[in-house]
């Protein structure tokens, strides 16, 4: 047909006009410009000022950065190689990096073991935050605690050794009872645990740390990042389980229970947090048994955990309450009992509604173990702003230092937190 | 009722403790109680035997004994002579000062950056996603530290304001910053300003009589009044009127170099700014979010149907969204309030006399009395986030959505 009418019919087009390109006005980035940039006079007002706005900011830090200076020793060199421009003074971060990183007195020629340490985080970690990973790599994550234990503190391997095997026997007492009961599998667990601990504590010698494999490190040697990461990691993770408990307590139909557990969150959510380190630092230690000397970085895992287990539990109580009432009624009329109920129906719903909660509890806590530096624990910013910036050598680097200690940050957190968006996608399965 | 299900009525029996859910609750009860009272005794016994082993005993008599410490920013009277508790006073009255003044302009940061967040201007929204992201994300003791540096450490001592070539020199006439503080000018109340001041607060009233009287009209009759401009000038033409009539009795007295220092005006320390500032620009962060997510909580409908009517975009956003919006907004909002007040015990790290530097801090190290110092402290935190959150509730129940 085309071909007759294109032989019949001289003027008529046998293919399409292709399209001309709209105008240049209304298509391309000045059309999107025109759209997000200057679209009233108002936003045109608004997008100098902000742009104005940049050009500051970046001005006045760009030059710092891109002149800034790696390798000298102190500050006054620094001084003399920048010569009246302006730079930053960065080789303080490369000359003090292992303080900022592990502290000023954690033995240097066994920096590697935290580092494998924290490696083996990321490996422990990932099924965690990965639910797609095979679920075969739980196995490291369970032995991580105890592997992470003897990698930073040293010492014997037989006390990381007993712990674990105190798990591992708590859980068989576990498993074997707990299709009776909940409360005496749960029990007999923890009974058989502490019996095995009590023993086996007995079994280790007392000289049992000299000439181990690992050189002992004491708590109060740890500082600088590591413990930030050591104290976020350890006081989230016990947390969870606590402020899951205390959130079913607090939702316990037992008045007593209920009560103990209202007054707690409550206590916990009402203080500010420097006051509970307060009381891990000159108060707490009135509290154990007489003789008994407790650490301060365990004083203050204790009071770290404590106080994330209540915003925690309330974080807990919301995905509880959240749950529909059809869903409790369910598992009543299903015939399950308490235990049952919780551990099968309710609370694989309820921690999934409060993931994203949990994750911005956990992000809040890591930002606020900087809080250490305050009962002088020396984190890293207890590290900059005690031996770093006191010293001879480096008095007066604060935008350096402190930027660092920023970017760090803002690495973690950023970075969490865009996890828990994507996490909240992935769960997103279309609850009404 | 007796339905089919009830188990039979029969004697009571010993294991129904355990295996009747009846009384099961009982028993956990119990045993809950018996470990609670023990772990409290336990704490208690090593408490007073760890006491009796370092000759101490709990005792607030330290309370009334001379504090012997200097106070550099007050808002009573004070000097090192008055007691611990005089000092604690001040604290408290420092603690709440930086509070109010950082829930103000944390306020003010957070409703600019979470509204101008949705703006759709881009380059403006990526500015305050950069601005949201930057500061939520960087614990606020480091932010308070930052600016308590720019404070100290960029700000010019008070001799670069002195000489004929000085590098400095005060913005205005009027305001000098420096490392010491900043120093602006302060009210002088000569005789006759109490009229002035009188006055005043009887246009604050006029002000929302007059806006009563036009929301009565536009139902009454449907007559709209002008609210804008009269308010303005009910606020500010009488009292200035009165205060040219009584011969101008209030004045400023300007900070002045005097010496190595700078008299007169009204210093605010270095760590007051740093701890405010830094506040508010952290919590300013935080409820940008919220702002956000309560505008965007409403549904694009609502601003439809209200165009559909006819209104304007001002008035949409006045008498539409804003409204529903705040019942989303606000719960948090006064739960950012609640963290700034308890974040602003971090004011210890850079030395702002708070309640927890002055009682928690420098009273406990001299006094030695750890217990007791912490346990006022605590019960002063207390204090306040329980009233909080006593007077959120009572908000929550007045707006709650009136359901059948």
């Amino acid at each position: 047909m085309a071909d007759s009418n294109a032989n019949s019919v001289a003027f008529v087009r046998t293919e399409q006009v292709p399209p001309s390109p709209p105008p240049f006005q209304t298509s391309g980035p000045v059309k999107w410009a025109k759209d997000n940039l200057f679209s009233t006079p108002a936003y045109t007002v608004l997008t100098v000022v902000a742009a104005y706005f940049i050009y500051l900011i970046l001005s006045g830090t760009l030059p710092w950065i891109f002149n800034g200076v790696w390798g000298t020793s102190s500050l006054a060199e620094c001084r003399e190689v920048l010569d009246g421009v302006s730079g930053g003074c960065f080789s303080v971060l490369t000359e003090r990096w292992n303080q900022l990183i592990f502290g000023f007195k954690y033995p240097p020629d066994q920096y590697w073991r935290p580092a494998l340490t924290f490696l083996i985080f990321f490996a422990a970690a990932a099924p965690v935050l990965f639910f797609k990973l095979p679920r075969q790599l739980l196995i490291i994550t369970a032995l991580f605690p105890f592997v992470a234990y003897w990698l930073i503190w040293g010492g014997t391997i037989l006390t990381p050794i007993l712990a674990l095997a105190g798990f591992v026997v708590g859980y068989f007492v576990y498993q074997r009872f707990v299709a009776g009961s909940f409360a005496a599998g749960f029990f007999g667990g923890v009974a058989a645990a502490f019996v095995v601990w009590t023993f086996g504590g007995l079994l280790i010698p007392g000289s049992a740390n000299e000439n181990a494999l690992l050189e002992a490190v004491p708590s109060r040697d740890l500082g600088g990042f590591m413990l930030n990461m050591m104290l976020g990691v350890v006081c989230v993770s016990l947390s969870v389980p606590l402020g899951i408990a205390l959130a079913l307590g607090r939702q316990s139909d037992m008045p007593l229970i209920k009560w103990v557990c209202v007054i707690f969150i409550e206590f916990i959510r009402g203080v500010p947090l420097i006051t509970l380190l307060f009381v891990a630092s000159v108060m707490l230690a009135y509290f154990f048994p007489p003789g008994t000397t407790t650490d301060l970085f365990l004083r203050v895992v204790i009071m770290i955990t404590m106080f994330s287990s209540a915003y925690i539990a309330e974080v807990i109580r919301g995905g509880l309450a959240a749950l529909p009432r059809g869903q409790y009624e369910a598992a009543d009329s299903l015939g399950l009992d308490y235990p049952q109920a919780m551990r099968l129906i309710i609370l694989p719903q309820a921690l999934k509604i409060s993931i994203p909660g949990i994750v911005n509890i956990a992000v809040g806590l890591f930002k606020d173990t900087v809080l250490v530096s305050v009962i002088s624990m020396f984190d890293l910013l207890g590290m900059i702003r005690g031996p770093i910036l006191a010293s001879t050598e480096w008095n007066g680097v604060y935008w350096e230092l402190l930027g660092f200690a920023s970017l760090l940050f803002f690495v973690v957190c950023y970075g969490i937190s865009q996890y828990s968006q994507w996490l909240e996608r992935q769960l997103a399965t279309g609850h009404r | 009722m007796t339905t089919i299900t009830d188990p039979p009525q029969g004697a009571f029996r010993l294991s129904m403790l355990l295996n009747d859910t009846r009384y099961r609750s009982y028993t956990f009860q119990f045993i809950a109680l018996i470990v609670l009272i023990g772990a409290i005794a336990f704490l208690m016994s090593n408490l007073f035997s760890n006491l009796a082993a370092a000759g101490l005993n709990i005792s607030y008599q330290f309370l009334g004994t001379p504090a012997g410490y200097d106070i550099n920013q007050t808002l009573v009277e004070y000097s090192s002579l008055s007691t611990n508790a005089r000092a604690a006073l001040v604290g408290i009255l420092n603690t709440l000062l930086v509070a109010f003044l950082a829930c103000v302009t944390a306020t003010i940061f957070g409703v600019i950056a979470g509204v101008l967040r949705l703006s759709n201007n881009w380059l403006v929204s990526k500015l305050m996603s950069f601005y949201v992201e930057i500061f939520r994300n960087i614990p606020v003791l480091i932010w308070i530290i930052i600016i308590f540096t720019i404070m100290t450490a960029v700000l010019p001592g008070p001799r670069a304001f002195r000489g004929d070539n000085a590098t400095s020199s005060m913005f205005l006439d009027a305001f000098a910053f420096t490392n010491r503080g900043i120093y602006i000018p302060a009210p002088v109340w000569g005789a006759g300003s109490m009229v002035v001041v009188a006055v005043f607060i009887l246009s604050v009233i006029g002000v929302f009589a007059y806006r009563r009287y036009a929301t009565k009209l536009l139902y009454d009759t449907g007559r709209l009044l002008p609210t804008g401009w009269p308010s303005l000038a009910i606020l500010f033409v009488p009292a200035i009127l009165v205060f040219f009539v009584m011969g101008m009795p209030i004045g400023l007295e300007y900070p002045e170099l005097k010496g190595f220092n700078f008299q007169g005006g009204i210093k605010i320390g270095g760590p007051l700014i740093a701890l405010w500032f830094a506040l508010s620009i952290y919590t300013g962060a935080f409820i940008a979010e919220n702002v956000r997510a309560g505008i965007q909580a409403i549904s694009k409908g609502q601003s439809e149907a209200a165009g559909a009517l006819g209104l304007r975009q001002g008035r949409i956003m006045n008498l539409v969204v804003l409204p529903q919006a705040l019942r989303v907004i606000i719960p948090p909002l006064i739960s950012q309030y609640l963290n700034i007040t308890k974040n602003s015990s971090l004011a210890i790290a850079v030395g702002y006399a708070d309640i927890t530097a002055t009682l928690g801090g420098i009273t406990l190290n001299q006094t030695g009395r750890a217990i007791e110092c912490i346990l006022l402290l605590m019960l002063f935190y207390l204090t306040i986030s329980l009233s909080i959150s006593v007077i959120m509730n009572i908000y929550n129940n007045s707006v709650k959505l009136k359901e059948r």
